[in-house]
């Protein structure tokens, strides 16, 4: 926990209201976000991040500080989303999942057959840089949930790898796994839209 | 023992290990094969930047801001907690 954090929960425990506003905007967006993994629609999302503000308060004079807030946040809205049973995990069927790559991109050497696209310099455009991370935000969304949920904490809203394992239980191994898939299939998506030699 | 001299990496391995040498989760061995193939190769060059412009990419996906109507609802939640709880 850093010292502005510190000082931001000592002002809730005493009852100060701007504090609790300063956190319910640093952190509530992302909790429906992440929320939304877990339930059937952006309504309940919603009410178990309710939830979580409500249960955070209650458990604050517990909170010793030994992690960040965003961690503690994330573990309480976790637990509330499996304690209300409604852990429904949307499952999307991912084709050809299990891989960075596609097994036709290469040789039977291993070696590129057909290499990346080049996309990567658009980014300096500002538009197009903008229409990628729309379609991030879409290609995340339809990542499976576990992937969802790793690469949402760790390249989205910055936790680290421990942070992450923490969170959601996780081994350290297991985590780099999902991360992989996210990313090796959010790559995929951007080369798919914005690649010059559509593949 | 038979010693053999150790194979280099694959561009389809290579591109299975992205994650795992950007996390610093490869043994010191296999990074160091990691980058032998690396500085030969530029296809796989031009995929870790990719992956890592992906990262960056999705670091810049913002978050919803929250709405006037969910502050209010949430402050008020607020209130009454602190008035609930002595």
């Amino acid at each position: 926990m850093s010292i502005d954090e510190a000082a931001l929960l000592g002002r809730l425990r005493s009852g100060d209201e701007a504090a609790f506003v300063d956190l319910i905007r640093r952190h509530h967006p992302a909790l429906v976000r992440l929320a939304r993994s877990y339930v059937p629609s952006d309504a309940v999302a919603e009410e178990v991040a309710q939830e979580t503000w409500l249960a955070a308060l209650r458990g604050l004079p517990r909170f010793e500080g030994r992690s960040s807030v965003k961690t503690w946040l994330y573990r309480i809205l976790l637990n509330q989303a499996r304690t209300a049973g409604v852990r429904e995990h949307r499952q999307i069927p991912v084709e050809d999942a299990q891989r960075a790559v596609e097994g036709w991109r290469f040789g039977p050497d291993g070696s590129w057959s057909h290499p990346p696209a080049s996309w990567v310099d658009e980014v300096e455009d500002r538009v197009r840089a903008e229409q990628m991370t729309k379609s991030l935000r879409v290609a995340v969304d339809r990542l499976p949930s576990a992937q969802r949920d790793v690469v949402t904490l760790r390249d989205m809203e910055g936790l680290t790898a421990a942070e992450v394992c923490d969170v959601l239980d996780l081994r350290e191994g297991h985590q780099r796994v999902l991360l992989h898939r996210a990313r090796s299939r959010l790559r995929r998506t951007l080369e798919a839209e914005f690649g010059e030699a559509a593949i | 023992m038979k010693m053999l001299r150790p194979r280099a990496l694959t561009c389809q391995e290579m591109v299975e290990l992205m994650t795992d040498y950007l996390e610093a989760g490869l043994s010191k061995r296999n990074a160091r094969k990691f980058e032998r193939h690396l500085s030969g190769c530029d296809h796989c060059t031009e995929f870790l930047r990719q992956i890592r412009t992906t990262i960056a990419l999705t670091g810049a996906v913002a978050t919803d801001e929250l709405s006037a109507q969910r502050e209010r609802e949430l402050t008020a939640l607020f209130q009454r907690w602190c008035t609930d709880s002595p």
